[in-house]
């Protein structure tokens, strides 16, 4: 009796509370992708979605050209990731093991860069690197080269560009993990005799694992869909998933397909997050940014 | 545990991160003052392109959009995302779960598929493409770091408090205004900086909720990246720059006193 009239005096509050994010993320998120999931079985006639229920869409995501796009935004997706963790890791390592008022001063200095836009910085990367850039020019000058190098507009650029973007999400949750780290675990494993190699790569690196896994998904996820790094980095001739989506929905205008491509994208992520919970991940560690 | 600074290694590694990090800030500042209008080499010291600026009436059209969309997709997401995190803190409901799955959905799932979902739902249900859609997408992808980081800072609160009050006879309301949200502050205002952060320096969900006419600053910028950022551009981004610098230097030193 007295839990009911507790339940009714706590519904004014809690549907103050929690109904207008609910309603929110109903209308906004819920909605939204159940719709693109509906559009995914839809046709075109070139110019505008078509209800006509079919699985060409998704059939279509096989053709060749398309595959070589998932192989070679995949390529990249992974050798960012790879080269985010050796950069981020030893740097978050650092930064842990630092004193409490240079870790301050190393955690601002580090979030500076990420106050200009992502956009103007990849601009400046092209006025380094480009054909005529900053560094061609001192290369030049100083007669090391005698033909300006070309790394503008390749591979090697757009992977620079993603790494350049996305090492902070790395860098944060490790440093995260090693700077929660039980101190008193190292201080046991030296005592019983390992040396600081073995109590790294048995004890330290283990246990922050899930900060490098949860980074590994924060990077990976993200590259595959950054098409305008591509765009600056790459001038459009390393095609990623992204660029491919972003053309269905701008130029090619066929929206179908491009909710097909957003579906592989989902059912590719649900698979990492399910394996990443399996294996102990927290959610919330996926949300600290 | 010993705190050191490490040795040379880790100094030198340190260095060439901050380098790798900073140098394409270097060059956008040093040719925001550059007197040849091609970002290619220094020929020399001007302020030209900063008086310039202030006549690119597009471009600070677009910095003042970027601005408005920013604050009040802010104020939107700290307001609905305080809300719930206090009520989903508090109260036992059915559904509970689904809403915490769904506040999970955005951070997940890449940028381009959010923006694609809304940009479908906008026009399926013939919300105009503009000001008003670019406000609703960013606070869509804010809300739930708001929740979040208000999740973190309730996680610490002690309910005695706000049962001390009601004892005293404060009502829900003045309890939750004078003892719980001062008491939440923190967290509100970290994930409001948080949410404002992500808003201006978003690209990829603008590029699809923007309608003809309204561009941000970032999309701008994309815009003109096929043709060529010219130094205004830079000039802009080296104040922007400045000023965050400034603000963060003074809101520090605000901390420390306060503490």
């Amino acid at each position: 009796m007295s839990n009911t009239v507790k339940k009714r005096r706590n519904t004014i509050p809690l549907l103050t509370t929690v109904s207008p994010v609910a309603i929110w993320l109903i209308l906004l998120v819920a909605a939204p992708l159940l719709y693109v999931f509906f559009l995914s079985f839809m046709a075109t006639d070139g110019y505008k979605v078509v209800i006509q229920f079919n699985l060409d869409n998704y059939k279509n995501l096989l053709n060749p050209t398309y595959i070589e796009i998932y192989v070679n935004s995949f390529i990249i997706a992974f050798f960012t990731t790879l080269i985010c963790i050796l950069l981020g890791y030893p740097f978050a390592y650092i930064m842990a093991n630092s004193t409490k008022k240079s870790k301050t001063i190393m955690m601002i200095m580090l979030m500076v860069p990420f106050w200009t836009n992502s956009l103007i910085r990849l601009n400046g990367w092209k006025t380094i690197l480009g054909k005529t850039g900053v560094l061609n020019s001192i290369l030049l000058n100083m007669g090391v080269i005698s033909e300006p190098l070309e790394i503008l507009y390749t591979r090697g650029a757009v992977l620079l560009g993603m790494v350049y973007t996305l090492i902070p999400y790395m860098i944060l949750p490790t440093f995260a993990s090693i700077d929660k780290l039980d101190g008193t675990l190292l201080e046991a494993s030296s005592d019983l005799g390992a040396n600081k190699l073995h109590t790294f790569l048995h004890v330290t690196l283990p246990l922050t694992f899930p900060g490098i896994f949860s980074g590994s998904i924060m990077i990976f996820i993200p590259s595959l869909g950054f098409f305008f790094v591509s765009d600056i980095m790459g001038g459009g001739k390393s095609q990623l998933i992204g660029n491919l989506i972003e053309n269905q929905f701008k130029a090619a205008n066929n929206w179908p397909f491009g909710a097909a491509l957003s579906m592989m994208l989902i059912a590719l992520i649900l698979i990492m997050v399910t394996v990443y919970k399996k294996s102990g991940g927290d959610m919330e560690d996926l949300g600290v940014m | 545990m010993k705190k050191k600074n490490g040795g040379a290694f880790s100094r030198i590694f340190t260095a060439l991160i901050y380098l790798f990090l900073y140098l394409p800030i270097a060059v956008i500042i040093l040719f925001s003052f550059n007197t040849s209008k091609m970002n290619i080499v220094f020929e020399g010291f001007t302020l030209d392109w900063y008086s310039r600026l202030f006549r690119n009436d597009t471009l600070l059209e677009a910095y003042g959009n970027t601005l408005l969309v920013g604050i009040v997709s802010t104020l939107i997401a700290t307001i609905i995302g305080t809300l719930a995190s206090y009520g989903m803190y508090k109260y036992k409901f059915r559904g509970k779960r689904i809403i915490d799955m769904l506040l999970y959905i955005p951070v997940v799932i890449p940028e381009i598929v959010l923006g694609i979902s809304l940009l479908a739902i906008f026009n399926l249900s013939q919300i105009p493409m503009g000001i008003v859609s670019l406000i609703i997408a960013h606070a869509t992808f804010s809300i739930p770091f708001v929740v979040f980081t208000v999740n973190a800072r309730l996680s610490g609160f002690d309910k005695s408090v706000e049962e001390a009050a009601m004892d005293l006879g404060a009502g829900r309301l003045k309890t939750f205004l004078t003892v719980t949200l001062p008491i939440i502050m923190p967290g509100v205002v970290s994930g409001a900086f948080l949410a404002f952060t992500l808003s201006v320096d978003d690209i990829i969900i603008s590029f699809f909720t923007t309608g003809p006419g309204s561009n941000t600053f970032p999309l701008k910028v994309m815009e003109l990246t096929k043709t060529g950022v010219t130094p205004d551009v830079y000039a802009l981004s080296t104040i922007v720059l400045i000023v965050t610098i400034v603000l963060v230097i003074v809101t520090q030193r605000e901390k420390k006193n306060a503490v």
